[in-house]
């Protein structure tokens, strides 16, 4: 009898404790007839860490595995009768989040050993370039073409016709780069693929290199994400032993060596002038185009950069042919989409899904609905270059047209839920707040328009906001959009734009009433003790960190506001629900 | 007081950090990291000494090296705590923790206790987004945090 148990070792499950996990087997798991393998993120991070049982080929995970379940089920597995409890396809939570995606990208995510190239090779993996290899570069990109692939990284443009555009430059020297900067400080999508896949991205690439005539390329990769840098390394060292980069690839006369460019923390980078001029050493500085990359890139020489995902999906379409991918379909989107899927939903996780599935379905059927009882307000797409999209809209399909018609963007995946304790002036607040300290500085809009932006916002959730602060904000974001070269100022009013557009009685309740409706905003809440509820437990006098409450032991107590610096410490910590913010 | 034979072995450490990484124009960056990896921080005597080594002008170091939030100019701390504030993060309330953190450390996201014991950062999504809000304590992952359970545990690294 074969079994296995695979661990799954991505970064989240190890933060849950996957790792711990892991090394109970390794110590006693004895023997030679079990296996310890590990696999990475799967994606459903709510069951965390999620330990896969294969017995036979019969497969059988468990999820929310401590190192006291670990022995139960190394009992189970000994004894032949693996426990009950923890199976994670039994419960309806996971059947539904799973039910409405479909894997393209994230096909293998979760599922092989991301530091074995035969597992990847096992699962169909490097056929697609052979069968690239069978066929001209032109034959290549009229494929991809028709399969329908934009890009991944959120702009969104026809990927054939990128590599179009590279195949028809001049030059003797192209490179390709792939775009793994991931920015978007809510989103983990690339960062998944990278530690779950890496020869998918690696053979995507091959491919382009293939069908564009590049023969170098790098992947730009942020450093924070070290487990992906390290399988990255491991992948590409593989994938030279088996020859399937370096020289004479598979016997083809091809040749393309790729590197790895550890990126050094510039949200901008990601922006494809300042990745290319950051690859060249140099500070990352957006520049005018044209030039375009196509033309003129790295080292001064026509340049392909795609997204991580966009890369992903291209041996998929490849091995299985346009039709696979471009089945799912919504006006001139195709193929799936992968979101990271966060905030306030009883799941949360890795999500891939095909367009036209709506934001509703994503969020109550995938996500379960609110995590905490309070209901939804909104989803914010696209990171600081997206925006809000009010529950009202939540029946907007995931498509590129539809979601850019509500004032979001598709972006590269992240995907936010928030329920009415989130305050919006404070949401867009956080979004410009980023934005402004990652400008570069070059444009003067940029740079100074989205100070002013920021210090009208801090004036409204301040209480010293007036209309004509509205009117202002909005002709500012205007023009910073306007005038700015580069996609980082040009995006950045967003989530202002799009919270003034949705949630604009907010702005006016900080504005007019002084009041936060949420609740966040400190200079205009009130802490207050209900003393019909209050017990007198004192409780909350003693974590109080300015000694602003007072009352004698079983009667009611009473906040000071004056001394109240409003940290809701003491909410926390009453049992009987006695506080609360007015 | 730079005394010879110091310099000398810096100059031996320069040596060794390009000859590991490269010492051409576009290898800037992956030498600044090297350092850092070394170092824990850009230190001065290290950067002038790969700038000599090289020939490239170590303002193009530092010129470079103060453009990316990765590169840091003062020691670290000997516990490097990082918190969280991606989006999702944001959401769940990641400001009381970092407030709280800053009250409790007595500094500024960004800086380092007088004592060394402390280094605080604020970082983007540390990709656990299902356990907001996060905190990483010497690439250690310490989700759901809340003010009370983080306190403890930077009394708790103190010791
Ligand atoms: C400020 C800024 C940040 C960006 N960050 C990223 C990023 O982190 N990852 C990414 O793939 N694309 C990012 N982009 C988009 C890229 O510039 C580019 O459009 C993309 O990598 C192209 O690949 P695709 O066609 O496969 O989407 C960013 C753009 C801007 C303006
Ligand atoms: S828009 Fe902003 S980030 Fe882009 S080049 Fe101009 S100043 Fe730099
Ligand atoms: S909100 Fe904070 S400061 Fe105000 S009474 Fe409660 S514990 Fe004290
Ligand atoms: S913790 Fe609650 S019940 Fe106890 S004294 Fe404070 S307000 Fe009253
Ligand atoms: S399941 Fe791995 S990142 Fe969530
Ligand atoms: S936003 Fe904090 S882990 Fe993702």
């Amino acid at each position: 009898m074969k079994t296995d148990i695979i661990v799954g070792l991505g970064s989240c499950g190890i933060a849950s404790g996957a790792q711990e996990v892991y090394d109970f087997f390794e110590k006693n798991i004895g023997g030679s007839d079990v296996a310890l393998k590990k696999t990475s993120c799967i994606g459903i991070c709510f069951q965390e860490p999620i330990v896969e049982v294969v017995i036979n080929g019969v497969k059988t995970a468990f999820g929310k595995v401590d190192t006291a379940f670990a022995e139960k089920l190394l009992a189970g597995v000994r004894s032949g009768r693996l426990p009950e409890t923890n199976r994670i396809f039994d419960d309806e939570g996971t059947k539904s989040f799973v039910g409405p995606q479909v894997k393209i990208a994230l096909k293998n995510c979760g599922k092989i050993d991301p530091e074995n190239i035969d597992e990847y090779i096992a699962t169909g993996g490097y056929e697609g370039i052979k069968k690239a290899l069978a066929m001209t570069g032109d034959e290549v990109i009229a494929l991809l073409k028709e399969s329908g692939l934009k890009g991944r990284g959120g702009a969104g443009f026809l990927t054939g016709q990128k590599w179009a555009f590279l195949k028809g430059a001049k030059g003797d020297k192209k490179y390709l780069v792939c775009n793994a900067d991931e920015g978007d400080p809510g989103a983990f999508m690339d960062r998944a693929i990278l530690e779950g896949d890496p020869h998918s991205v690696i053979e995507g690439m091959l491919i382009g290199a293939w069908a564009t005539g590049a023969d170098e390329g790098y992947i730009y990769c942020r450093a924070e994400y070290p487990l992906a840098l390290k399988r990255l390394k491991i992948a590409i060292e593989a994938a030279e032993k088996r020859n399937l980069l370096g020289d004479n690839i598979l016997g083809s006369g091809k040749n393309f060596v790729l590197h790895v460019k550890e990126g050094a923390g510039a949200f901008v980078c990601g922006e494809e002038t300042a990745l290319i001029a950051s690859i060249e050493g140099k500070r990352g500085m957006p520049h005018l185009r044209p030039p375009f990359p196509a033309e003129s890139g790295v080292n001064s020489k026509p340049t392909n950069i795609n997204n991580v995902e966009t890369y992903a999906n291209v041996p998929r379409i490849l091995t299985s042919g346009a039709a696979s991918f471009n089945k799912y379909s919504y006006g001139q989107s195709f193929g799936t989409k992968v979101f990271a899927l966060a905030g306030k939903v009883k799941r949360v996780g890795l999500v891939e899904v095909p367009m036209g599935l709506t934001i509703r379905e994503i969020v109550e059927k995938i996500g379960g609905g609110s995590s905490t009882g309070l209901p939804l307000k909104a989803v914010q797409m696209g990171g600081p270059a997206g925006g809000c999209i009010p529950e009202s809209l939540f029946d907007t399909p995931i498509d590129y047209a539809s979601i850019g018609a509500t004032g979001a963007i598709m972006g590269s995946g992240g995907m936010i839920v928030m329920d009415s304790s989130s305050c919006m002036v404070d949401v867009a607040k956080y979004f410009l707040q980023f934005t402004q300290a990652e400008s570069c500085g070059k444009c003067t809009f940029c740079r100074i328009g989205t100070k002013r932006m920021m210090e009208i916002l801090e004036r409204i959730t301040q209480g010293e906001g007036t209309m004509e602060d509205l009117a202002l904000l909005e002709e500012l974001a205007d023009v910073v959009g306007k005038s700015s070269l580069c996609g980082l100022g040009q995006l950045a009013p967003n989530p202002v734009k799009t919270t003034l557009r949705y949630f604009r009685d907010e702005y006016i309740a900080h504005i007019k009433d002084k009041k936060c409706p949420a609740g966040v905003c400190k200079p205009l809440i009130t802490i207050e003790i209900e003393k019909e509820k209050c017990k007198g437990c004192t409780a909350c006098s003693k974590v109080c960190p300015v000694q602003a409450i007072s009352g004698s032991v079983k009667q009611p107590h009473v906040i000071d506001p004056a001394k109240c610096i409003r940290c809701k410490m003491c909410i926390e910590k009453c049992k009987f629900g006695a506080i609360r913010v007015i | 007081m730079k005394d010879k034979c110091c310099c000398n072995g810096v100059l031996d450490e320069a040596k060794e950090v390009v000859a590991h990484i490269g010492g051409t124009k576009d290898r800037i960056i992956p030498l600044l990291q090297e350092i850092q990896r070394r170092r824990g921080y850009l230190a001065e005597d290290l950067v002038n000494g790969v700038a000599e080594v090289t020939g490239i002008k170590p303002a193009e170091f530092f010129s470079v090296g103060t453009f990316y939030s990765q590169f840091r100019f003062t020691p670290l701390g000997k516990n490097i705590v990082k918190m969280c504030k991606g989006t999702a993060c944001f959401v769940a309330g990641a400001d009381p923790l970092i407030d709280a953190a800053e009250s409790y450390l007595g500094i500024k996201s960004g800086e380092t206790t007088p004592d060394g014991m402390f280094t605080l950062e604020i970082v983007s999504c540390l990709g656990c987004c299902s356990l907001a809000p996060v905190v990483m304590i010497n690439g250690k992952v310490y989700g759901k945090m809340t003010r009370a359970r983080l306190t403890q545990l930077l009394e708790e690294y103190r010791k």
